[in-house]
């Protein structure tokens, strides 16, 4: 057994580290504070190829794999949760699906901008009563001719109020249940595309999402990702795919509070001596450290299953459901170790603790990761 | 033994519930939003009594004990935390004085927060000097029979509007560590009194969080609580008293949780039932329930041993390290089981979560408290 990185994927995660270290550090706080898209370092991100990490050249992408993606998002994430994001819904939720799914003519369309970061993508799955339950969904697709009549409902979608196309999931057979769910790749711009106020949130804050209405949206057929009734499955590996990128968010954000929370400590005196000599803390820190390593574990193993085109349903929901509990684990030892400062908005640390919240939260609850586990455990 | 509550209590509880369901509850998202003090409603509390609950009646107060105090500030924690800060801020300033002032000094001043809705701070924390209270170097120069102050305070609860401040400063040498550690109370309109830099906090983002700066402030004979060296004795008998309330925050951070996530769960539908119907939420739910009742049962012993005149620090601080981590906890479930609605703003569960982690940090962090209980527990065994 050997785990190393290609000298690739090395050079990859260090120029991300270099980027977050310079363009996304200093000023995420800033961004947190003004809830504030920040445009400008999504563009400069995008120039590293990271619009599509594991697409290949000659759709627009980096021509890497999913390592390289998850050590990318990682680095990121430990700059801004928030870009973390916004990249990864581009990479896994956007791009992804277009690739694996999508015709030439639709990739050339859809894949080619966006891999490139021209242009922005986002996804749109949940409704108001389809959350965790993505099987409920409302929207419907009404066949007209060469084209689909669409109404309907989508809420929390990240990227929503910036983006230029969705892939989105709608229902053209209400009595067929899932298999009655299709997937399109619509333009944002398109008559009957409508989207509220940007949601505000407990954390990642510099990450818009929006609910969006579909009032009579009409989409040309050709526009359909896959077979009428394919969606919910495009959907479900869709998601595994994404949960990569959700888990390596939260190890960025974690990685970010545990540094933070070290270098603290080892500054910090109480009782005439650093903290970072009492036991207490030294053995958060040890917990800290270790579960980011254990996570990054299974987050690149699952990256590794995902490029050797394995099944990889389990691993990514088990890596996804780790790191993000870990992360949370980590952010709250890491405000803890901080005091009362920690409790301050100006230390990072208080915003990695409302950052990494929602790891847990999107991409499949925790509760969820462990129904899929545990529906693979015992099938 | 018997847990049933008196009549007074009774009353005094359905009373301060009244007012956190009227009063504060609808503008608790508000206040933290904006930040804004909530001076109004504590004006408001402070005309039905339900402020300065523990300044004993002689000076106007209420008289309550600590039993009744944890009672009342668990109602109005259940709506809001901040709020419930912002009063304890007050309870936690006169408390020195209630120890050991002088008869003088609790009429002046301790009568002072009877007379007027007015708001006072406990001002002991420095920036490089929070757990580690012997470590303050707020210095106190004696001249003559004068003392002169200089030094700055931080993260002071109430500190922008408070009329006095308790203040903990040091007679002598840093490396004297607790030795000259001595109280004084402090009224803010001496000349050399002034309030610093706001705190801008994750949670409990009503109550005010400032510095408060000491610059060549005189104090005479009558601002010296106790006597000179008596001060880190004073803030520990103080802790010792407080802790309790901090429970109480817990209680009512973790009541408000489970009230909400149990009316949630039984209404939001997942895979065509109430996610209340799954195992997963259902132990969430109980776990946040037993938290609850293992904290109130803590807080009451702690109470109610104070009210016998059998102080422990011990016992206080089980109620505050066992609260204060389990409000945490259940909090962050809280938000969980509303699953992405638990991280907006639309749902109150995301406040409960910001608001509970100052539970583990001020009045001793959750690591401070296990110093003293296994401090206590390894001497008992000596
Ligand atoms: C900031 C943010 C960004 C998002 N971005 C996107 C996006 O870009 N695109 C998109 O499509 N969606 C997005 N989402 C939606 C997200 O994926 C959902 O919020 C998530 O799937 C949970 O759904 P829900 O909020 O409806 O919770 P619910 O499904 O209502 O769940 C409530 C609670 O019940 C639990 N639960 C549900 N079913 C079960 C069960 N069978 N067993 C045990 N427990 C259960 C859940 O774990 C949770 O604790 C985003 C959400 C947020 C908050
Ligand atoms: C919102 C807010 C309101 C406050 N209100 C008041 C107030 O009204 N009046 C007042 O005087 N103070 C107040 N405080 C201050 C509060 O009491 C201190 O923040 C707290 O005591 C912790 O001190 P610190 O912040 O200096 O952390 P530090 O003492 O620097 O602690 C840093 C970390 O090290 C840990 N640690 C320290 N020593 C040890 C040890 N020996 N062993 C193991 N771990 C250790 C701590 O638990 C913590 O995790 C308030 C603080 C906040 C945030």
């Amino acid at each position: 057994m050997q785990i190393e990185l290609t000298e690739e994927q090395r050079l990859l995660r260090d120029t991300c580290r270099e980027f977050a270290e310079k363009e996304l550090r200093p000023n995420a706080k800033r961004w947190d504070r003004e809830h504030r898209f920040p445009a400008e370092a999504v563009g400069k991100a995008f120039e590293l190829g990271l619009g599509g990490v594991a697409v290949p050249s000659e759709w627009g992408g980096a021509g890497m794999d999913t390592v390289a993606y998850a050590l990318a998002i990682e680095e990121i994430s430990r700059g801004c949760a928030s870009v973390g994001v916004t990249l990864s819904v581009n990479n896994s939720l956007f791009c992804d699906p277009v690739f694996k799914y999508g015709n030439d003519q639709q990739k050339e369309r859809w894949l080619k901008p966006f891999a490139r970061g021209e242009k922005i993508g986002c996804f749109g799955l949940t409704e108001p009563q389809a959350g965790s339950d993505a099987a409920e969904q409302r929207t419907t697709a009404v066949r007209k001719g060469d084209r689909y009549l669409v109404n309907g409902t989508k809420n929390w979608i990240t990227n929503g109020p910036v983006a230029n196309a969705i892939v989105m999931f709608t229902m053209t057979d209400l009595s067929k249940g899932t298999k009655g769910i299709t997937a399109f790749v619509v333009d944002t711009d398109t008559p009957g595309f409508v989207r509220q106020k940007t949601d505000e949130k407990l954390g990642i804050c510099a990450s818009p999402s929006c609910t969006i209405f579909f009032d009579n949206l009409e989409v040309p057929a050709w526009q359909r990702l896959g077979a009428e009734g394919d969606g919910f499955k495009i959907a479900m590996s869709t998601l595994d795919g994404g949960r990569i990128g959700i888990a390596a968010q939260a190890i960025g954000i974690g990685r970010a509070a545990f540094e933070e929370a070290r270098d603290y400590a080892k500054l910090r005196k109480t009782f005439d001596v650093p903290i970072a000599q009492h036991q207490a803390i030294q053995f958060m820190l040890a917990d800290m450290a270790t579960e980011l390593e254990a996570a990054r574990l299974l987050t690149l193993r699952a990256a590794a299953m995902k490029d050797q085109g394995l099944r990889h349903t389990r691993e990514s929901a088990m890596a996804k459901l780790y790191a993000s509990e870990a992360a949370n684990r980590v952010a709250d030892k890491a405000l803890q170790i901080h005091g009362g400062m920690g409790y301050s908005k100006e230390m990072d640390v208080e915003r990695h603790f409302r950052d990494a919240r929602i790891t847990e939260i999107y991409e499949g609850t925790s509760e969820i990761q462990r129904l899929v586990i545990s529906n693979a455990l015992l099938k | 033994m018997d847990f049933a509550l008196t009549d007074e209590q009774q009353r005094l509880v359905e009373t301060a519930r009244k007012f956190t369901k009227e009063k504060i509850i609808p503008v608790a998202q508000r206040l933290d939003e904006h930040g804004t003090f909530p001076k109004e409603i504590c004006e408001q509390a402070w005309e039905i009594g339900l402020m300065n609950a523990e300044i004993p009646q002689e000076y106007g107060g209420l008289g309550l004990s600590t039993l009744d105090h944890v009672l009342m500030a668990e109602e109005i924690n259940y709506g809001c935390a901040g709020i419930g800060t912002t009063l304890l801020g007050n309870n936690l300033a006169a408390m020195p004085l209630i120890l050991a002032g002088t008869e003088d000094q609790k009429k002046k001043f301790c009568g002072s927060l009877t007379e007027a809705p007015i708001f006072a701070a406990y001002a002991c924390s420095e920036p490089d000097a929070g757990s580690d209270v012997a470590g303050m170097r707020t210095a106190v120069r004696k001249v003559g029979q004068e003392y002169v102050m200089t030094g700055q305070k931080r993260w002071i609860t109430n500190a922008r509007f408070a009329s006095w401040y308790t203040v903990f400063g040091r007679i002598g040498d840093v490396r004297d560590r607790h030795k000259g550690i001595t109280c004084f109370v402090v009224p803010r309109d001496l000349p050399g009194v002034s309030v610093g830099k706001k705190e801008d906090k994750l949670g409990q983002r009503a109550s005010d969080t400032s510095d408060v700066l000491f610059e060549e402030v005189k104090l005479g004979k009558e601002h010296l609580v106790g006597e000179e060296g008596q001060g880190f004795k004073i803030a520990m008998k103080t802790f010792d008293r407080s802790r309790p309330w901090i429970a109480a925050g817990a209680c009512g951070i973790m009541r408000r949780a489970l009230d909400e996530c149990r009316r949630y769960a039984l209404e939001r539908k997942a895979f065509g039932q109430a996610i209340a119907q799954f195992q997963a939420i259902q132990f969430m739910l109980a776990e946040m329930a037993m938290k609850y009742e293992a904290t109130r049962l803590l807080m009451w012993k702690a109470s109610w041993s104070i009210g016998q005149g059998k102080l422990d620090a011990i016992e206080s601080s089980y109620a505050k390290a066992f609260g204060a981590d389990s409000a945490m906890a259940v909090a962050t479930d809280a938000v969980q089981i509303f699953g992405g609605y638990g991280y907006t703003k639309e749902y109150p569960v995301e406040k409960l979560m910001r608001d509970a982690k100052l539970l583990q940090i001020y009045e001793g962090t959750s690591q401070i408290q296990r110093m003293v209980i296994a401090r206590n527990l390894l001497a008992q065994g000596q």
